[in-house]
């Protein structure tokens, strides 16, 4: 019956199927650059607006409705439904392929600061966003496009039971101290002195969130945009990721990284049978919360800066979250802007979680008290070269905010991997440095 | 007999018609197909009317598969040919053509040979799982007590979910878990960290692998070796082969296409492996292979054009494999009876 005729046939058709249908996709255009001005009138504006946000357990556990009912309190027209993503990077980064995806949301790190006027709405320029911290992350060609839902601290969470039972009552003022505070901690109590997370890879992100804090240098992020050797003896990552290798290498950290847990890494320190881990300041709350669940209290989870001074005082970078961003393909701009203004002036998430607020004029969270009572320096760390950076990182392929490389350090240090600390940050520099001549053209 | 059916009326069909010669004719007690019963014009819109009907039945019933395949697999893997001649990371607007770029680039990057040292381990462990399953699949084609208990044991880990398999080996091989306590009831205490080094933990891995694998294999042999017939195995002991040499000479040849079929996909599958160890060490202390690579990559560092040019590498790496071995091994069918 013309086998061959209808085999070449049917192999034309879905040659010709193929092509079309690969040939279009890539959408994501039509940026009208329609700023997403607030709101003149609450009571006036009215819509459907959906939140996308990677916090599932406030979506299912129905706090973020009682936002939206709080909201609809100022703005009664609006309507907020929620979508919790748990691969939040993943999933969204596929659907900026497409023209869905939610009037408000955060912007993912996959998307190049160039590109965000193609897929986020403006909201205004530097001058009008002055009063929010890190708008200088979302910044480009002077307007900004992203407002911080909050910021975070960096610096140490740590058991202060076991702290104190090891005869440590201040905080560590150099590394050298630090380290003999958990040598301490390891003789005289016996639980493990730090816990570095290596399955879950993620937590080992956070000793990035140290950039600038050695130096309290708030432009130690910018600075790594070029072919600046970044692990060069006396740079802030030398110092900051030397500390972690120094724990690991004289066996203060536990015994199996790889399989090593999260959640049960909360309860551990609750607990008492892990001391420390190097957390952001949002992680507070959470330790709090499972301390309480264990049996203790609140009071034992303590939060100490990085274990460098500056002129005799402690220094904190505030970094940013996620920065919430409105959709260009939005067809609710003013509603999503009201949202996210009220998000993050008025709702008092950052209060309630514990963590510092995006509006400059807000005084810091109760669980910072520590911080605030003795006098540690805080400083926004500037993020206006952070594209470049991560161009460079990028094609490097190290992953500053990736786990990879830091897992590869600790593994040298148990030396299940080869080669000493000098020639790991040796080989590091060499690619960053390759890297940064070619990315940049 | 023939009598009645050369009288009786050629059923329903001959009654109705009586513009036909055939009638007349000596072929009564032919079945006459009805088409030929009709005049010239009734059978030429008989056939017009249902030919192009029963020809687009078949793609009628094919249109739902066929679009699901070509949506979810040709599509996607065309697209990803094509991006794999751009540097496109993914997400943004711009995609720009780089041609082969990315292809010298992989073969240029020093990792990538030691991921594909982390397949050696595999690959050795699938030569102990062919010939595991192959074991057991020779024994227990014969009669044993217990026979289907023991098919069971063998092929229920291939139905377990992957995901689930590697959760529960971290508890396994963690420390002071499964395997740390079944040794200390043996009497034997290492503090040895079982995904702690790289051959170690490559080894561990490999285990996990064999153990949910060996099932399939198994499954596939036996079925091979069940269907050779029983009175070759009788002739043979009266010839007075051993066991050894029935296996050799009467099993082996006869199941070789599907030992072949398992050592490509052996060979396929140490290629790729990805699941194991990226749910238990997420591909971290040396365990890192060229799929868990290649996702890294794309997901990772955003680098969509060079990860979709390393799985189009991967797939022409195994064409050629099986290439390669179906020429050194040709599949003839072996005729033994």
């Amino acid at each position: 019956m013309g086998n061959k005729k209808t085999t070449a046939l049917s192999g034309a058709v879905l040659a010709g199927v193929m092509l079309a249908l690969s040939a279009c996709g890539g959408g994501g255009g039509g940026a009208t650059g329609e700023v997403a001005a607030p709101p003149a009138d609450p009571k006036e504006v009215s819509g459907e607006i959906k939140v996308l946000t990677q916090r599932t357990d406030l979506v299912q556990n129905g706090t973020l409705r009682k936002y939206a009912a709080e909201f609809n309190k100022t703005y009664p027209k609006v309507k907020v439904t929620f979508d919790g993503i748990t691969d939040y990077e993943g999933e969204v980064k596929i659907r900026m392929n497409t023209r869905e995806y939610g009037d408000v949301l955060f912007i993912p790190g996959a998307v190049a600061k160039n590109d965000y006027p193609t897929f986020f709405a403006p909201l205004g320029t530097t001058a009008e966003l002055s009063k929010y911290r890190f708008s200088d992350k979302t910044e480009v060609d002077g307007k900004v496009y992203g407002i911080a839902q909050f910021g975070t601290a960096n610096g140490f969470v740590y058991n202060k039971r076991l702290w104190e039972r090891a005869g440590v009552t201040a905080w560590p003022k150099t590394t050298e101290e630090f380290l003999a505070g958990l040598e301490a901690v390891k003789e005289k109590t016996g639980a493990t002195p730090y816990y570095t997370n290596f399955k879950d890879g993620w937590p080992l992100v956070q000793w990035t969130n140290n950039l600038g804090v050695v130096g309290c240098d708030a432009q130690a992020g910018n600075a790594l945009a070029g072919a600046v050797s970044p692990w060069k003896p006396g740079s802030e990552l030398n110092a900051t990721d030397g500390l972690l290798y120094e724990i690991v290498k004289r066996g203060l950290s536990e015994k199996d990284p790889t399989t090593t847990n999260w959640e049960t890494s909360k309860a551990l320190l609750g607990e008492g049978r892990i001391a420390t881990m190097m957390l952001g300041s949002w992680s507070i709350t959470q330790m709090q919360d499972a301390a309480k669940r264990a049996g203790g209290s609140a009071d034992d989870i303590g939060f100490m800066p990085f274990p460098v001074q500056k002129d005799g005082k402690h220094c904190a970078a505030l970094v940013s979250d996620y920065q919430q961003a409105v959709s260009v393909h939005s067809h609710n701009k003013p509603a999503a802007r009201a949202w996210v203004d009220w998000f993050t002036e008025k709702s008092g998430f950052a209060e309630k979680e514990g963590v510092v607020s995006a509006v400059k004029s807000a005084p810091m969270p109760a669980t910072l008290k520590d911080f605030v009572d003795n006098d540690v320096t805080f400083f926004d760390r500037s993020e206006a070269k952070t594209a470049a950076v991560n161009d460079i990182d990028e094609a490097a392929e190290i992953g500053l905010n990736k786990q990879d490389y830091r897992q590869k350090l600790i593994d040298t240090a148990r030396g299940v991997a080869k080669g000493s600390l000098d020639d790991f940050f040796a080989d590091l520099d060499k690619r960053w440095d390759e890297a940064a001549k070619t990315a940049g053209s | 007999m023939t009598q009645t059916t050369d009288t009786a009326p050629e059923g329903p069909a001959m009654t109705g018609r009586s513009s036909t010669d055939e009638k007349t004719g000596t072929g009564h007690g032919r079945p006459r197909p009805p088409g030929r019963r009709r005049g010239p014009t009734t059978a030429r819109a008989r056939s017009w009317r249902d030919a192009p009907l029963r020809r687009i039945t078949p793609w009628l019933f094919l249109a739902v598969p066929l679009a699901l395949l070509i949506t979810f697999t040709y599509v996607p893997v065309a697209s990803m040919i094509s991006y794999s001649f751009t540097d496109w990371d993914g997400v943004s607007p711009r995609r720009e053509n780089v041609g082969f770029d990315n292809y010298v680039r992989i073969f240029t990057r020093p990792e990538l040979f030691r991921v594909f040292f982390v397949s050696g381990y595999y690959l050795a462990a699938s030569v102990v799982q062919i010939v595991v399953a192959l074991y057991f699949a020779v024994i227990l084609s014969f009669n044993l007590r217990f026979r289907n208990f023991f098919k069971g044991i063998l092929f229920f880990p291939y139905l377990i979910n992957g995901v689930a398999i590697g959760f529960v080996f971290l508890y396994f091989f963690q420390d002071g878990g499964t395997l740390d306590s079944v040794l200390a009831w043996l009497g034997v205490s290492t503090d040895h960290p079982w995904l702690g080094d790289p051959t170690s933990a490559n080894v561990s891995l490999a285990g996990v692998s064999v153990w949910r694998f060996t099932g399939l294999n198994f499954v596939l042999f036996l079925g091979a070796i069940q269907s050779i017939p029983g009175e070759l195995y009788e002739a043979a002991e009266l010839d007075g082969a051993g066991k050894w040499k029935q296996f050799r000479h009467i099993i082996a040849p006869s199941i070789k296409p599907v030992i072949s079929l398992s050592v490509i996909l052996a060979i396929s599958g140490s290629l790729s492996v990805f699941e194991i160890p990226y749910i238990m060490t997420g591909g971290a202390t040396g365990t890192q292979t060229f799929v868990i690579q290649t996702v890294k990559l794309a997901f990772q560092f955003n680098k969509t054009g060079l990860a979709s040019a390393a799985a189009v590498v991967l797939l022409l790496i195994i064409l050629l494999v099986t290439w390669i071995q179906r020429r050194l091994v040709p599949d003839d069918k072996v005729d033994l009876v």
